[in-house]
């Protein structure tokens, strides 16, 4: 659940401009959802046997009159676990379009680069709870709040982001996951967010055009970590944690286009750590380079593979080997990271059976992610699949889950 | 060698006795069948409803406001952009083609929950658009350099004068073996079109069940794809057509796919 003053301000904005509207074409969808995603290996740290088990109403409004358009996409649900009430607003913006530019200002969905699951240039907030507890996938992105501007002259293509509201990756809470903690006997920790000024308003931009049949995208982010760093009170015997996101500036670049019979995908990008370019404070992530290779092909009908290699390099290994306190877990040079999906649908695409898998050779733990999807009608459908994890060690990314492991239903009504 | 040109004959003779069509050949036939059918207009709009029904008589709708650019002339390159309204977990979706002849295409797909828009990897020759008994080759045609054509017979079909044209693709990598198709030889468009499996046996046709002229083109508007092996059928119907609208070269982009503007899209 985010800050509720912006949720206000969000809707504000969006309905200072819904008044010309008003009288434009309305129109209204959404889905009537049931998620339950049950423990298969234990019951959760809090005694909980369920990662998630709720309904879910999702409203979509839209609302356009040239130049404007409006659209809201807000959730309201009943969480059986917390045994409470709640709501998001998912989506709330407003576009303007011109011939040559076009605005979007409000929250809003983005998705940049070119991989599946693996992130380098989209530098924008991700919910890993969600996706590690078999929610519908499309719940794994979360909205920025701010404005983009769409710039299209000709010869290339232009996006730029302004968000003055910064939103940070939700990760698994430590009540329904199993975690590792590096400092797990600090329990008086304090979150902070970066201030709400100018100078802390994080920009991206991105440019893209066709290069020889190839969709070529570079990209340029200033702002900050997703992922909270702590700083410790006292280097001994610490009796508080600040959990804070250090700044950030990425730059990179992406193409995607056919090749051998099929798609494939580049992407690079470099991390620049700016609090810890030395990379000599062990609390924040070294400056690092992340590279993509992707390779999605269908091999008969109905069925197609994805493969991706994805590698990270850190910056600086010898500072950050020389700063690592003693006992705690150490992030190897090359961090890579394989994942394969396959996807085959049966009668007449209503019956979609998927497996993807994350592996890491560099750190041995692993992903499997298998699904069941059948669209009963054109209005219900059903999923049914599971999430399990292992391998690596304690502190590793997918490792650490080894006791989350969990089966999920989702059923949705749409209309 | 005596043989075959005996049989030559026999053939050239046949045709000239059955009418005037000796002076067409079936590659020309086929040209301008597919300049009827595939071609028409410098670009090309329609709201399209598919109604897919299962043997249990079990129906789904799919519902796309389909647009088309032609680049150069017909059995050139196309680009194509789709709008889904229907059924609802695909609302809102685009999907832009890129169609090269003699190579596969460029596809693109826009997933607006998530605002990401994919290239996604499909093979025209075997696959299934949107599910339905229709490949994206049926929806947009194949080369015609890929396939073999032989004029069988002229005969009516559904009160009009058709040639019957025996299409065989040249590579062993397609579903059927050949199919025959019944083109109308005022409209060249099709009007039925029968596919034979490896095994010669008749398991799927097409037919043309309405035709309307809109702006001086002969268009189908009602079409059935039965798969007789299944018992699926599907069953569409472009409900708004219109060509030579003015449909500009950016709207084929990832700008509007994102944002498909409604003055085309309605």
């Amino acid at each position: 659940m985010r800050v509720h003053f912006r949720q206000v301000i969000t809707s504000a904005v969006v309905l200072l401009l819904v008044s010309p509207a008003l009288a434009a074409d309305i129109s209204l969808h959404g889905f009537l959802q049931g998620n339950y995603s049950a423990d298969t290996t234990t019951r959760n740290p809090d005694g909980g046997s369920f990662k998630v088990a709720e309904e879910r109403l999702q409203l979509k409004l839209d609302a356009s009159k040239d130049p404007f358009h409006i659209f809201i996409k807000a959730d309201g649900w009943y969480d059986h676990i917390s045994q409470l009430w709640d709501s998001d607003l998912r989506e709330g913006y407003v576009d303007y379009t011109s011939g040559k530019w076009d605005a979007r200002i409000g929250r809003q969905i983005i998705t940049w680069g070119v991989g599946d699951l693996l992130f380098i240039n989209d530098v924008f907030p991700k919910d890993y709870e969600a996706f590690f507890s078999g929610r519908p996938l499309e719940y794994l992105k979360e909205g920025i709040d701010g404005a983009k501007i769409g710039v299209y002259p000709g010869f290339a293509s232009f996006e730029l982001v302004a968000i003055p509201f910064f939103t940070p990756n939700t990760f698994p809470s430590s009540g329904r996951f199993w975690l590792f903690d590096p400092m797990p006997a600090v329990t008086d920790r304090e979150k902070v967010e970066p201030a709400v000024t100018l100078g802390n308003t994080e920009l991206a931009a991105r440019a893209y055009r066709d290069i020889a049949g190839f969709d070529a995208s570079l990209y340029a982010y200033r702002g900050f970590w997703r992922q909270p760093s702590m700083i410790p009170d006292k280097v001994m015997m610490p009796t508080k944690l600040t959990l804070f996101y250090p700044k950030l500036s990425v730059y990179g670049g992406s193409l995607q286009g056919r090749a051998l019979d099929g798609v494939l995908s580049l992407e690079a990008g470099y991390y620049n750590s700016r609090e810890d370019r030395g990379g000599t404070n062990p609390a924040i992530p070294n400056s690092e380079a992340r590279f993509l290779i992707g390779y999605q092909r269908q091999l008969w009908e109905d069925f197609t593979v994805g493969l991706q290699y994805y590698v990270e390099y850190m910056s600086n290994y010898s500072a950050y080997q020389g700063s690592l306190p003693y006992g705690f877990p150490r992030t190897p040079r090359y961090y890579d990271l394989t994942s394969v999906r396959l996807t085959q649908f049966f009668v007449h695409q209503t019956l979609r059976l998927s497996f993807f898998a994350f592996y890491s050779p560099a750190v041995g733990d692993y992903l499997l992610n298998p699904e069941i999807k059948y669209n009963f009608t054109d209005h219900i459908w059903a999923a049914i699949g599971a999430n399990i994890f292992g391998g690596g060690n304690k502190a590793s990314q997918f490792g650490q889950l080894d006791k989350d492991d969990n089966a999920y239903v989702q059923v949705r009504y749409e209309f | 060698m005596k043989k075959s040109l005996l049989f030559a004959i026999a053939v050239t003779v046949s045709l000239a006795l059955s009418g005037n069509s000796w002076a067409v050949t079936p590659d020309e036939i086929m040209k301008k069948s597919q300049a009827a059918f595939l071609y028409p207009g410098k670009d090309f709009k329609a709201r399209v409803m598919m109604k897919l029904v299962s043997k249990g008589g079990q129906e789904r709708v799919r519902e796309m406001t389909m647009l088309r650019k032609n680049y150069g002339p017909a059995g050139g390159d196309q680009k194509y952009f789709i709008y889904f309204f229907q059924p609802a977990d695909v609302k809102e979706m685009t999907f832009m083609v890129y169609k090269y002849p003699g190579r596969d295409a460029d596809r693109w797909l826009f997933v607006p929950a998530i605002s990401m828009v994919r290239r996604i990897a499909a093979k025209d020759k075997y696959s299934s658009f949107v599910g339905s008994d229709f490949t994206y080759e049926d929806v947009s045609g194949r080369n015609l350099d890929e396939d073999t054509h032989s004029l069988m017979k002229e005969e009516k079909y559904g009160g009009k004068d058709c040639y019957v044209v025996k299409i065989t693709p040249k590579a062993a990598d397609m579903e059927y073996a050949y199919k025959l198709s019944w083109i109308d030889n005022g409209s060249f468009l099709p009007m039925k079109e029968e596919y034979f499996d490896k095994r010669g046996e008749l398991y799927k046709v097409f037919t043309a069940d309405k035709i309307k002229e809109i702006k001086g083109f002969s268009t189908v508007t009602q079409r059935t794809m039965k798969n007789l092996q299944s018992g699926h059928m599907t069953e569409v119907s472009y409900l708004s057509v219109d060509y030579n609208i003015g449909l500009e070269d950016g709207l084929f982009s990832e700008r509007f796919l994102k944002q498909p503007p409604k003055k085309w899209i309605e």
